[in-house]
């Protein structure tokens, strides 16, 4: 981190409100360094989704700051904020919506202006580094449910961001697709924020975790150590599934 | 998905006309029709000829009669309506088999059979040697306004998913002990579509916040180069060509 001394990601003061009044977000300040791979645990309405939709300039912040790569989220810099942050959806299915696998994954590059055989070597990349190449020509609802989620990685990929963020990335998906994932997701040279209330995977992936809850972030600290903390996973409900205990170090 | 990867309108193939990009193949049909539809309906020698064009097309598409027989089902609601128009028609009369009908009526009615059934089978050779997505990229180059053209896109691709849909939604009411048997069941069917229609709203919205995710600004990046070589334009043009000369002629003759 201190080659690169800008952060992949700064949010500072973040609150934010719904238009019918209900406060989602009451201040959220937290920083991603560069390479990182962390993982944002919160319950069920604790503003994990609201707090993505700022990232890539969706919603826009009532009060305080996003910063991706030390540039400012704002209606003037928006095409370089959705170029920088790759959000994978929860359902593939919201995010592959072209008719084949290669027109899916040309759609964001070829939006930043990209053609031709520098276009087709972009999209052939970013689909090998998900192991889906061969799938290139397929409509994606003939696709596995996990083979349209590395299909969904893929696509953000191919706008080699400068963060991932990863809405529930191991939803729905049965355990070896889980596990591949697990690993493409590792190999990946790129920073990522993983949104998850799966916690092994958490622990898994992430060395750092960060539990937004009630709208702030609750906690910031090494995934093992927050899981070993029972009495602050239940303050949180959060829960490790059963049978699972993770030892503090 | 059993029915396999096409669409089942399309015939998977590699001939010259599946070759044919497809904003030329969409232009030589419509042009094929307007032919069709200029020549008088006293032309009989004319009709055969636009047959035998059509014929010509599906052995060069190696489109088997049999398919396209199938899919003609789609025209049997013009059929009934032709074939009412003699009995209901006025004017002068003819007796067949005992049967008095109405010239004119006759004359209507083998009109509208004629020129729909060479319409229909233009357009279902059309669909058997261009995929769906194709045609919408065809017309997208033929400048059909982009926003009609996305729209039939994501029909295209959300199709399958809504159908999914609808069909769980089915399951749990039938597991629940539903059964659809008179009108009293309508009022629950209906909350379904309309639930139906909530989710698929929805979804919309979620796929909008997916596309502006990755930079979408109102318009769809054109990814394929279709573009048209002269020899292709002469290829597709010989067939609404041919049905134009064909259709001067039927006109000069009567």
């Amino acid at each position: 981190m201190t080659s690169h001394p800008v952060p992949s990601l700064e949010v500072s003061g973040l609150a934010y409100a719904y238009p019918d009044g209900t406060q989602a977000l009451f201040g959220v300040d937290l920083v991603i360094g560069r390479g990182e791979r962390v993982a944002l645990l919160g319950p069920n309405g604790a503003g994990k989704t609201t707090l993505v939709m700022h990232l890539n300039g969706i919603l826009t912040a009532g009060h305080g700051s996003v910063r991706v790569a030390g540039l400012d989220v704002r209606a003037d810099t928006m095409k370089e904020i959705r170029r920088r942050v790759g959000l994978v959806f929860q359902d593939p299915d919201d995010q592959l919506f072209m008719p084949t696998v290669r027109e899916d994954v040309a759609f964001g590059p070829a939006n930043l202006g990209m053609r031709g055989a520098e276009l087709d070597r972009r999209v052939r990349d970013a689909l090998d580094r998900v192991g889906m190449l061969d799938a290139i020509d397929r409509p994606p609802h003939h696709l596995s449910f996990g083979q349209r989620r590395r299909v969904a990685v893929a696509t953000v990929l191919a706008m080699e961001p400068e963060i991932l963020v990863l809405d529930e990335p191991s939803s729905n998906l049965d355990p070896a697709a889980r596990r591949e994932l697990a690993e493409i997701l590792r190999n990946l040279d790129v920073t990522v924020l993983m949104v998850t209330h799966d916690l092994p995977y958490a622990l898994e992936l992430c060395e750092r975790s960060l539990i937004l809850s009630g709208g702030v972030i609750a906690a910031d600290g090494a995934t093992r150590a927050l899981l070993a903390d029972a009495d602050l996973l239940a303050a949180h409900r959060l829960e490790l599934p059963y049978g699972f205990a993770v030892p503090a170090l | 998905m059993s029915a396999g990867h096409h669409h089942q309108l399309y015939r998977p193939g590699d001939t010259v006309v599946h070759r044919l990009p497809p904003q030329c193949k969409l232009l030589a049909a419509a042009g094929f029709a307007v032919a069709v539809v200029a020549t008088p309906r006293e032309s009989f020698w004319a009709f055969a000829a636009y047959a035998v064009m059509l014929a010509a097309v599906a052995a060069a598409g190696r489109v088997p009669p049999g398919f396209v027989l199938r899919r003609m089902v789609i025209e049997v609601p013009f059929v009934v309506f032709a074939v009412a128009i003699p009995f209901i028609g006025l004017g002068e009369r003819v007796e067949v088999l005992g049967v008095p009908l109405s010239v004119e009526g006759l004359w209507a009615a083998w009109n509208i059979l004629a020129k729909a059934t060479l319409g229909v089978v233009a357009s279902i050779l059309l669909a058997a040697t261009t995929e769906p997505r194709m045609m919408l990229l065809g017309a997208q180059r033929l400048r059909l306004p982009q926003l009609l053209v996305q729209i039939a896109m994501f029909m295209l691709r959300y199709m399958d998913v809504i159908m999914d849909e609808m069909r769980r939604m089915r399951v749990a009411r039938e597991s629940r002990g539903f059964v659809a048997r008179d009108a009293r069941q309508i009022p629950v069917l209906a909350k379904s579509a309309g639930a139906l229609f909530i989710r698929s709203y929805e979804r919309g919205e979620r796929v909008h916040l997916a596309m502006l995710s990755r930079g979408y600004t109102g318009e769809m990046p054109i990814i394929r180069d279709l573009s048209a070589s002269l020899r292709q334009w002469g290829a597709a043009g010989l067939l609404p060509g041919l049905a134009a000369v064909t259709a001067v002629l039927s006109w000069s003759l009567s």
